[in-house]
């Protein structure tokens, strides 16, 4: 059913098998039938590692959202509430617990926290007086969930915030202990590389946690070879900059959440004859986008530009294809040709999807002010004129552009001149409060606390230093045929994945003087690992990293790291693992301050 | 046509970035033209028996069976017909299904960390001692050698802090001593546990004097920002400035104290609320960016209420013609003064509500104003006031247009609000850069200049290829053949 995850090099349908398997255990504690109320945030993650049929293998009859007020009726024994240990859900919950009481026949409640039990939050229940209304209160560590083949996320929308805004370790913890779920199925991890100072703290919390388990040594032969934990922090530049990759610009125009795509439905309005009078859908087209998709699986990391000629070159396949009905004249050949037209149909069906989404995005890539904006990405990126106010961004601002894109190309400035000029500072400010509102002020409090948006300290721009022992702006980029990671942004490559590079290769000794000026510390730990479980690898053999993202990843570095991972000589692959899948959208957003 | 579009290429070319656009030489809109018709031609003979065979899938984009839609389907029997209602009756009743052999899968968490069974009497007795179920479901990783020997009810504060940790619910009271009651904390900490912290400090703040709560978080950093955090997350405002009081953090004092306003919904009481912010120890530039807020709220209130008497008294023309879609109270001050530009233009200096009065009462620079009133006063089309705009005298009396934020960036205001060519041509003709002027003349079609510009650039080619634009016969055409066949000009191609 999820075939698309064992693909890779390492198999994740052991992941997912395991956590279906607890979810199965937790089922069946609470005997006879169920009715299980949603936090709705919490239906597209598990959605991507269990479909309704398996609960209801387990007796979920009924499955509601979590709600206000009273429970919609359901004729059975259970009512679980799948939660994530919020506050204001266990307001809900207890309204939703104290009006059910008074109406007749008594059910069993229970409640399941995910990823967390959270002591706050039973206090809050305790408070209410609904806490001893719950038979079962457990936690399900939905910590670490499998997207494809090589992608794994928390899906925390919060953790960049927590980690370095609110300095709240939290889900530090869940990712440590994620990566304990990890170890435990693939094998002990030898060795482990981190920059950054939340990397520090899990992998400190790893060494913790492995020193208090004493449970049977673990014996499985080690998949992988490397940990590589990376801060954001230590790389606040990539995701502000638009993502180039068609998967990137999906979900920079879209937004990709658990996989799926919602579009306007117009494009893919079914043209059929005699359909006219029926009215065009006005509902969203829904999509799901992974690698289980053949055609999806070639073209997501590709630029965008070098999509148009593959869906050209797949349609005249298909057309060949379908022609080749014309040559079968014998049964044998009909039935042959038959046999294949299911296949045929899915791939023509994915053709038109992706031709449909590829011309909706062409819209938005072709326009004036895409141009203009990436004029000016490229500018700040290539280290021109980062220290002026930037004529594009005040016409943004001056035509009251949204304010989430002015915030990412003023941070993107700010972070490609290494601060920006208190003059400068001060007048983007000024210009983004008057425009947009003085309560806004909040925002950028918040902005200049995580570093994206500060003003230069000492007069001294490090970028350039950053930028030339990198490489991270490249003046030659292939789009068809890339022979570098810059491709992802037609030009600038991504630093986050550059430094994974250098330590694949040649190792980050050769880098110590832009390690010290990137944050935080860089460390290396060795977890030693017993002689019957020590790889000897064969010639030629890849290495298999983990790399794990602490406060997100786009779009566009995971396409990076998989270029690096099919390199023929490149001697890593990459298994990708991350808090949150995100964009700059979506990063500036969770920083942005709304009313309790 | 020919011009510009050469122009594009050169730019293009010599441009240092990379266009964003589809290789000419491999023209991908072409090709997705191209797939896109061979997608078309193929559904004419496959017909549309595909939708039963790939998987079934709700239009919205949900496959069906996925939590989502099942959702919607299993919640959604009381409002759907009797026909759907038994269809899901069928899909969901359970006697349906055999009950499936569980996968034999050996893959379980549970399994993985459940190394060794546990001595029974132990297992009850550390059951009898909690109140909640004692499996936990998470991968019981860090399970301390501790816990095997705790059989008392004596934890010290590092098994308490443990079984805490796996959710184990014990009490805390037994910690008496301030000394107890770090330890526990310190312990906690060095978890990293968010919970189990937060945890321990709800309990340090019932038991503990706000005075010495404060003072030994202080310095523990950790305990500290968890405190804040967990204070923000329950909404207890007080503690939380009392302690940024103590921590003497004033910035996020005044900041945490002025993020309050955001709930309050009355405009008269937001208005109360922002003047106690004004003062607060906010920067330098914030404290005039607070009082900025407080002075426009206050003005906004004065002005809603005149304008809203106005408006149901039905005599002023304005209001009449151009009823106000939204009440302007709190809204961003570009926006007030867009408002009062467009409403209360020509009002004396004042008026609360003048746009001069407010230019100088929060010293809008000069661009942010001529573009704001530019845009009011075009979408009225205004364009006597357009001009003023624009006109500026010097000491001798003579006029000159001037514009501080570049006549190519009027026009373009212009254009979006449909200005008459007429009025265009003026603006097009004042942009200084000749590039600039004929392709914004050429775009919105002021034939004059781009004739009179292309002849003052003797360049006969382009007004050759302009020609081809025009309508036949009109009069455009004309005046390009009586230049063309003027002996007159010199032309340089």
């Amino acid at each position: 059913m999820a075939a698309h995850l064992s693909y890779g090099r390492v198999n994740l349908n052991v992941l997912r098998e395991a956590v279906r398997r607890e979810l199965r255990e937790f089922l069946d504690k609470c005997a006879g039938s169920k009715a299980i109320v949603w936090d709705e945030y919490l239906t597209g993650p598990f959605g991507l590692i269990a479909q309704y049929s398996l609960l209801k293998e387990h007796e979920v009859e009924k499955m509601f959202t979590l709600k206000g007020s009273r429970l919609p009726a359901a004729d059975v024994k259970n009512i679980i509430f799948f939660v994530r240990p919020r506050l204001e859900l266990m307001d809900i919950i207890a309204e939703n617990v104290l009006s059910e009481d008074r109406r007749g026949p008594t059910r069993d409640f229970h409640i399941l926290f995910v990823p967390r039990r959270s002591l706050l939050c039973e206090q809050r229940l305790k408070d209410l007086g609904v806490l001893g209304s719950f038979i079962h209160r457990d936690e399900y560590s939905l910590d670490l969930i499998p997207f494809d083949g090589d992608l794994l996320s928390m899906e925390s929308e919060g953790a960049f915030k927590e980690c370095y805004l609110e300095s709240d370790q939290t889900s530090l913890y869940h990712a440590a202990k994620g990566l304990m779920t990890m170890q435990a199925l693939y094998g002990t991890i030898p060795q482990i590389f981190g920059k950054g100072e939340c990397a520090r703290q899990v992998a400190n919390m790893m060494i913790r946690m492995k020193r208090e388990f004493t449970g049977s040594q673990n014996s499985i032969f080690p998949v992988f070879d490397n940990l590589l934990l990376l801060d954001r922090n230590v790389d606040l530049l990539t995701p502000l900059a638009t993502q180039l990759t068609y998967e990137g610009l999906i979900d920079e125009i879209y937004g990709i959440q658990n996989s799926y795509v919602k579009l306007p439905p117009e494009k893919f309005a079914p043209k059929k004859q005699g359909d006219g009078g029926k009215e065009l859908p006005t509902e969203a087209k829904k999509l799901q986008l992974n690698s289980a998709e053949e055609l999806y699986a070639e073209i997501r990391d590709k630029n965008f530009n070098a999509v148009g000629s593959v869906l050209s070159k797949k349609a005249k396949v298909i057309s060949a294809a379908f022609e080749e009905r014309h040559n079968a004249k014998t049964v044998g050949e009909i039935k042959q040709f038959v046999s294949q037209l299911p296949h045929m149909q899915a791939a023509r069906g994915s053709l038109a999807n992706h031709t449909s989404i590829a011309e909706l995005i062409k819209d938005v890539t072709t326009s004036e002010d895409f141009f203009d904006k990436l004029t000016a990405e490229q500018e700040f990126m290539s280290g021109v004129d980062t220290d002026k106010v930037n004529s594009y961004i005040e016409d943004c601002i001056a035509q009251k552009h949204p304010l989430i894109k002015v915030l990412r190309l003023v941070c993107l400035q700010s972070v490609c001149n290494s601060g920006l000029k208190q003059k400068v500072l001060d007048y983007y400010k000024r210009e983004i409060l008057q425009t947009y509102g003085y309560e806004h002020i909040l925002t950028l409090y918040n902005l200049e606390k995580v570093g994206l948006l500060k003003p230069q300290t000492g007069g001294r721009n490090n970028y350039p230093t950053i930028r030339k022992t990198l490489r991270l702006w490249m003046d030659d980029v292939n789009e068809q045929n890339p022979t570098d990671i810059s491709y992802v942004y037609s030009g600038y490559a991504p630093l986050s994945v550059r430094l994974a590079q250098l330590l694949s290769r040649p190792g980050w000794r050769s880098i110590e003087e832009v390690l010290r000026i990137l944050p935080g510390p860089h460390f290396e730990e060795r977890q030693p690992l017993p002689t019957g479980l020590q790889k000897k690898r064969q010639p030629g053999e890849n290495r298999v990293t983990l790399i794990f993202f602490l406060g997100g990843v786009t779009f566009a570095e995971i396409a990076a790291l998989r270029f690096l991972s099919q390199l023929e000589d490149g001697g890593t692959e990459y298994v990708i693992a991350t808090t949150k899948l995100m964009n700059g959208a979506s990063w500036i957003e969770s920083l942005m301050e709304k009313p309790f | 046509m020919n011009r510009t579009k050469v122009d594009e290429e050169e730019y293009w070319n010599s441009s240092k970035f990379k266009a964003f656009t589809f290789d000419d030489e491999d023209d991908e809109l072409s090709q997705l033209k191209e797939s896109k018709r061979a997608v078309n031609s193929l559904r004419d003979f496959v017909d549309d028996e595909d939708d039963d065979d790939l998987e079934r899938v709700s239009w919205s984009g949900e496959p069906v069976g996925s939590i989502s839609w099942s959702i919607k389907e299993t919640a959604g029997s009381s409002g759907s017909s009797q026909e759907g209602r038994e269809q899901l009756k069928s899909r969901n009743s359970f006697s349906t299904y055999a009950q499936l052999p569980k996968p034999s899968s050996t893959y379980s968490l549970s399994s993985f960390f459940r190394g060794r069974t546990r001595p029974g009497s132990f297992q009850s007795l550390s059951d009898a001692l909690s109140d909640v179920p004692a499996k936990s479901y998470a991968p019981e990783l860090g399970r301390p050698k501790g816990e095997y020997r705790d059989y008392s009810n004596d934890w010290s504060p590092s098994d308490t802090v443990r079984r805490l940790r796996k959710g184990k619910v014990c009490s805390l009271e037994r910690f008496r001593s301030l000394q107890d009651k770090l330890q526990l904390l310190e312990e906690a900490v060095s978890m990293h546990d968010g919970n189990v912290i937060t945890a321990v400090l709800i309990f340090l703040k019932r038991t503990l004097s706000k005075e010495i709560l404060f003072r030994e978080l202080e310095v523990r950093q950790v305990a500290l920002r968890h405190l804040i955090h967990f204070l923000k997350e329950i909404g207890d405002q007080k503690l939380l400035l009392d302690l940024f009081r103590f921590l003497d953090r004033t910035e996020e004092l005044a900041l945490s104290h002025y993020r309050e306003h955001l709930n309050i919904q009355d405009p008269e009481k937001r208005k109360e609320f922002l003047k106690t912010c004004i003062g607060l120890p906010f920067s330098a530039e914030d404290s005039a960016h607070i009082q900025d807020h407080y002075t426009l709220l206050e003005r906004q209130i004065i002005i809603e209420a005149n304008d809203r008497h106005l408006e149901s008294a039905g005599q002023t023309e304005i209001f009449r013609k151009h009823p106000r879609k939204a009440s302007i109270l709190n809204m961003p001050l570009v926006t007030t003064l867009f408002y009062s530009c467009f409403y209360h233009y020509t009002e004396a200096e004042g008026t609360f509500s003048s746009p001069v009065n407010l230019k100088k009462t929060f010293k809008i620079p000069d661009k942010q104003y001529v573009l704001t009133a530019l845009a009011a006063r075009a979408k009225l089309r205004a364009w006597h006031d357009v001009d003023a705009l624009f006109t500026t005298k010097n000491w001798l009396g003579y006029t000159k247009k001037r514009a501080p934020i570049g006549f190519h960036r009027v026009v373009e205001i212009l254009h979006k609000n449909s200005a008459p060519v007429q009025v265009l041509q003026e603006y097009v003709n004042l942009v200084e850069d000749v590039d600039t002027k004929l392709n914004l003349a050429t775009k919105f079609k002021c034939h004059d200049v781009v004739i009179d510009t292309c002849r003052d650039l003797k360049d006969r080619q382009q007004l050759l290829a302009y020609r081809s634009k025009v309508d036949k016969g009109s009069a455009e055409e004309e005046k390009i053949d009586a230049i063309l066949n003027s002996s007159q000009i010199r032309w340089k191609n």
